[in-house]
């Protein structure tokens, strides 16, 4: 029954001439939470980014939802129901946390602002009581879950999370891997989830993907590479 | 927050900043209040220049400010000044603005009625306003939008030709020619605005400085279209819905409407042409702030990678902030053009661009009352120190004013920029606030547990 969302195939991307990424092939179901991990510089960040359009992939093919989007401008990509949460999280920081959301709407129908804004407001409340302070001067936590929230008001099918844990608590960490997990229960929203934070990662997530220098070098369910001595060795030392 | 006010000990630096902004704001409003009078000296109307009554004026409310802060407001608990004079400042200059707006506008619709105004005024004013609306539109492109233009009197430059050549050669009136020439400016934004796509920042700065010496240049040398320095004359006046102001004559102004013919006339109705287009480039960015293409110049301007992700189009946000911008330059050009009668290519140096850019930036970057107050203060100073035989009396009969008059100007945006390094106004207002949102807010944290 599961229906292919995302395909990555055979994908290479380079900056300038160095290649980033060599040959990248990966798959994301209709309603699956997929995790990409790896080490620092490995290429996660390209690899989501390129599905973005911005860098372009050189050589492969990205299909989303049935469409060739490899040759699209990102504005055109992200017009076919994907949404990001930038490495970094990129709020904007003098506008308000409201402000903020009603930009992720931007490409929206002005009807929907309301029920997508309870919906958030739901899942983050701290969001609704800082509604009026400028994103700026949230905390770190409050700053991710601004991210995420705004790329939730675009009424996503696949939502892209990049390094969501970054620098958080491991108590907010949990908190914000819970809200991806029910939004994905509840509402079947598709994630594709890059993080540093392998345990929490493979636990959440249905099947991972294990990327090294620009390579996918393994993959296979949450719970499998969360019991492979490879990436026990590699990606959990004292995590567990 | 407690840790402000248990720090609220005897602030001097604070207090000063603070008795020096209500000097300011003594002193903006002393100019047109105090400063100017008009006296009858043998049957001639002539201005009165109070430097005593203004300079005192805004000595005492200094003074006054000042000791206010130190003795009264930190006995009513400590947090009279201290606390405002550092954090809440901005905050409380936007209060400021909520009613400042509407008196200004008041203010500037009443203007030509004052006993005070006279032409000497007039034609202050309407140089004030010309900058207030070339700020605004400046103020699209650099302050909401971001993108640091070093060239904007190109445009104005553009606006102004194309009605002068559009009007004198195939003598079509000014309203016919003012949209026109907002066009053509506009397409001249979006040329700009085409080569610059990928540049940010300094690079941006550099290439749009140069392109406003291009046209400049470009202007001084097509002779044939131009007239190249000795520039175009007899640029047709406005005329008010048909009817001209002239001395003599069918169909003039005076005549149809039965009053003795009076060269204020003509002055009033620029005055209040100007008035209207730059309350129009106001109204229409605040419009635009709460539109998608306003909130995508702001989000631009904050993060561009972020907009991207959003499904922004930064081409399109780009070229509609340049062409949007300098369309309003435009308007203001066609305006220079009819009210001076006479343009050239000196009149559209570099020093224009730096004049309206220091606006902006003294105004606080994307505030729009704080434009306006900057160009009341910078181009109304500036007239001010043109006259600055005063200081002789200060400093003897040696003292030769003019030679003062950029140094003093530029000691003055110095000091400015020091105190208030993000402008004068340097609060954002939020283009969208939550109704209720308290209540609204307590009912979804119940949902989203539920
Ligand atoms: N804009 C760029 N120009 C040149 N090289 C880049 C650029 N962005 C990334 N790279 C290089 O590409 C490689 C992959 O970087 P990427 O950001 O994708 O890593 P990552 O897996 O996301 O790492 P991290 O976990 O640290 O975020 C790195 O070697 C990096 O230096
Ligand atoms: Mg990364």
């Amino acid at each position: 029954m599961s229906e292919m969302l995302l395909q990555v195939r055979g994908v290479e991307t380079y900056y300038g001439n160095i290649i980033a990424l060599r040959g990248v092939d990966l798959d994301v179901q209709q309603g699956e939470i997929v995790t990409l991990i790896g080490a620092n510089g490995a290429g996660k960040t390209t690899l989501m980014m390129t599905i973005c359009g911005t860098p372009r992939a050189r050589e492969g093919q990205i299909i989303f939802d049935g469409e060739d989007i490899t040759q699209l401008p990102t504005h055109d990509i992200m017009h076919r129901s994907i949404a990001q949460s930038p490495e970094g999280r990129r709020i904007f920081p003098r506008m308000t946390v409201l402000e903020n959301l009603q930009m992720g709407a931007i490409l929206n129908e002005e009807e929907t602002f309301g029920e997508d804004l309870e919906l958030v407001y739901g899942l983050f409340p701290v969001l609704a009581e800082r509604s009026e302070q400028r994103g700026g001067t949230l905390s770190g936590g409050e700053q991710q879950m601004l991210a995420i929230a705004r790329a939730l008001m675009g009424r996503p099918k696949l939502l892209l999370l990049d390094e969501p844990s970054l620098g958080l608590a491991p108590k907010i960490v949990k908190q914000i891997f819970s809200v991806i997990k029910d939004l994905n229960a509840s509402r079947g929203l598709t994630v594709f989830l890059v993080e540093q934070n392998a345990y929490h990662a493979l636990k959440l997530a249905d099947r991972g993907y294990v990327m090294v220098n620009g390579r996918i070098t393994m993959t296979g369910t949450g719970s499998e590479l969360l019991h492979k001595e490879e990436v026990r060795a590699a990606y959990l030392e004292g995590a567990v | 927050m407690s840790a402000a006010s248990a720090k609220s000990g005897l602030d001097f630096p604070a207090a000063l900043k603070d008795a020096g902004l209500a000097a300011l704001i003594a002193l903006a409003l002393s100019i047109a209040m105090l400063f100017f009078r008009t006296v009858d000296f043998q049957g001639n109307l002539i201005l009165e220049k109070r430097w005593t009554l203004a300079g005192t004026t805004v000595l005492i409310v200094f003074a006054g400010r000042l000791a206010l802060n130190l003795f009264w407001f930190p006995r009513r608990g400590g947090l009279g000044l201290f606390k405002i004079a550092s954090s809440a400042l901005p905050a409380r200059f936007a209060e400021l603005g909520k009613w400042m707006a509407p008196v200004l506008i008041v203010f500037a619709v009443v203007l030509p009625f004052l006993p005070a105004s006279n032409r000497y005024i007039m034609d202050l004013a309407i140089l004030v306003l010309t900058y207030v609306m070339l700020g605004w539109g400046l103020n699209i492109v650099v302050g909401l939008a971001g993108l640091l233009d070093l060239g904007y009197v190109a445009f104005y430059a553009v606006g102004a030709y194309s009605y002068a050549l559009i009007a004198t050669t195939f003598d079509w009136s000014f309203w016919v020619c003012l949209p026109l020439a907002g066009m053509f400016a506009a397409l001249w934004g979006i040329i700009l605005g085409f080569p610059v796509l990928r540049l940010r920042g300094d690079y941006l700065a550099i290439v749009t400085l140069a392109f406003g010496e291009i046209i400049r240049i470009v202007l001084l040398n097509w002779y044939t279209l131009t007239n190249g320095p000795d520039g175009i004359t007899r640029i047709p006046r406005p005329s008010f819905f048909g009817l001209e102001f002239k001395r003599f004559g069918d169909g003039t102004f005076a005549n149809y409407f039965n009053i003795e013919y009076s060269s204020m006339h003509r002055i009033v109705f620029l005055y209040y042409v100007i008035l209207v287009l730059a309350l129009i480039t106001s109204a229409l960015t605040i419009r635009l702030r709460r539109l998608p293409i306003g909130r995508a110049w702001e989000a631009m301007r904050e993060d561009e990678i972020a907009c991207r992700s959003l499904g922004i189009n930064i081409t399109n946000t780009k070229l509609t902030a340049f062409s949007i911008g300098a369309m309003f330059g435009g308007f203001a050009g066609s305006f220079f053009a009819t009210r001076q009668g006479f343009i050239s290519p000196e009149s559209f140096t570099f020093i224009e661009s730096a004049i309206i850019l220091a606006i902006v930036v003294l105004g606080g970057m994307g505030s729009q009352i704080g434009v306006a107050i900057a160009a009341i203060v910078m181009i109304g100073g500036l007239e001010l120190l043109r006259d600055l035989d005063a200081l002789k009396q200060l400093f003897g009969d040696n003292f030769d004013p003019a030679l003062y008059r950029m140094l003093l100007f530029g000691l003055a945006m110095v000091g400015i920029m020091v105190w208030r390094p993000r402008g004068l106004v340097s609060s954002r207002a939020p283009t969208v606030v939550l109704r209720e949102h308290k209540a609204r807010s307590a009912d979804l944290v119940k949902e989203g547990h539920g």
